[in-house]
């Protein structure tokens, strides 16, 4: 099941892969941004400020799901030490803070108009902040701390701690009284967004994917090579 | 001696520290009756040690015909379908804040049923729907 991760598999993913899946990632984005920003109705009562949603929404959903990924990685390393894992977690982290930052700041621009004010220390708000700070810690460590192994140890504990996090955000606006309200789409109920708009929110949570797939193969491969020629300088050395 | 293994290691010390507290922080911020951001009308009912002096809020739906716009002041009532509570507000009203719609009051209670507010935020619910199909669903209450 690893395999596909291997060095060898992902320099063999050659330009054609990653070109056709940035064709196919721009072509759902468009597709996406045209339904949300044009085709799809406004809210019978936000009206068109509901149109951030199409933003919002695939943002911090997949911010969400790439730190429990993180959280995954770090405890299969943990336990196999599969020597590879850290360099996948190098390369989600950046993509999955971006998002989380998008979240919060489309978060803020719809909330101004809507609840009348830029921010507030709500669960779920403040548990995203959180969400945003374990990112930058996560990446600042692989960046700062010299040995590798250490870097690795210690961010593999940040994940799983900030793993922790993650059924916070998600059922915080359950748990608690929120301003931000509760989920619209469910695992056990129906959902109460109209089709006319969760057509659109899905295709831009499927171009936000695509885009994140495209980013990380990208990273992945340079990390990749930068192993590559490290061990080959050690070798010469 | 600052050897890059002293130098790491110190470093790591106060990151797990600043982490450690920023943890702390969150979670006493959290726990400063902010983690619920605010109470309904029943939940202030039955609040025993509630404070007359300190800035709360106040959540839940406004009542139907209760808006009452003076000439510096808008007076309605907040319910929980269960319990309700007066709220009195002077200053800029939100967009989305209107009957039935849900609403966050901030300020200070006079007592258990009348609350003098400072802010007032609209919540608005998990729903969202074209208005065409929200006329529908009007007409067939």
């Amino acid at each position: 099941m690893f395999k596909i991760f291997l060095p060898n598999k992902i320099f063999n993913t050659n330009h054609k892969t990653i070109n056709g899946l940035i064709i196919l990632t721009l072509v759902i984005i468009l597709i996406g941004i045209a339904y949300a920003l044009f085709i799809s109705p406004p809210d019978y009562i936000q009206g068109d400020s509901v149109r951030i949603m199409y933003v919002h929404v695939p943002a911090s959903f997949l911010s969400l799901g790439f730190f429990g990924i993180l959280g995954m990685i770090s405890v299969l390393n943990l336990i196999f030490k599969i020597k590879i894992l850290p360099y996948i977690g190098k390369s989600i982290a950046p993509i999955g803070f971006v998002f989380a930052l998008v979240s919060i700041l489309t978060g803020s621009l719809w909330g101004k108009p809507t609840w009348g004010v830029w921010w507030a220390w709500d669960a779920r708000l403040t548990s995203m902040l959180v969400l945003l700070i374990f990112y930058l810690i996560y990446i600042l460590i692989w960046k700062f701390v010299e040995n590798f192994n250490t870097a690795n140890t210690i961010n593999c504990f940040v994940a799983i701690v900030g793993s922790f996090n993650i059924p916070v955000i998600k059922y915080s606006v359950d748990w608690w009284n929120t301003l931000h309200q509760t989920s619209s789409i469910t695992l056990t109920s129906a959902p109460t967004i109209h089709y006319s708009m969760l057509a659109p929110l899905i295709i831009m949570i499927l171009g936000f994917f695509l885009y994140s797939l495209v980013i990380f193969l990208m990273r992945y491969k340079t990390e990749l090579i930068k192993l590559k020629l490290n061990k080959k300088n050690k070798k010469t050395n | 001696m600052l050897t890059r293994k002293v130098r790491s290691r110190i470093f790591l010390f106060f990151l797990s520290i600043v982490l450690l507290g920023l943890i702390i922080f969150f979670i006493f911020k959290s726990l400063e009756d902010n983690l619920v951001y605010f109470f309904s009308p029943t939940e202030i009912n039955n609040k025993i040690n509630i404070s007359y002096h300190e800035k709360i809020r106040v959540g839940g739906l406004v009542k139907e015909n209760s808006i009452t716009k003076k000439e510096t002041s808008i007076n309605f009532i907040i319910t929980d379908l269960k319990n309700e509570i007066f709220v009195t507000y002077s200053g800029p009203i939100p967009n989305l804040f209107s009957e039935g719609k849900g609403v966050i009051a901030e300020g200070k209670l006079k007592d258990k049923k009348f609350f003098v507010a400072d802010k007032i935020l609209a919540k608005h619910d998990e729903n969202y729907m074209p208005p065409e199909v929200a006329k529908v669903l009007e007409k067939s209450e």
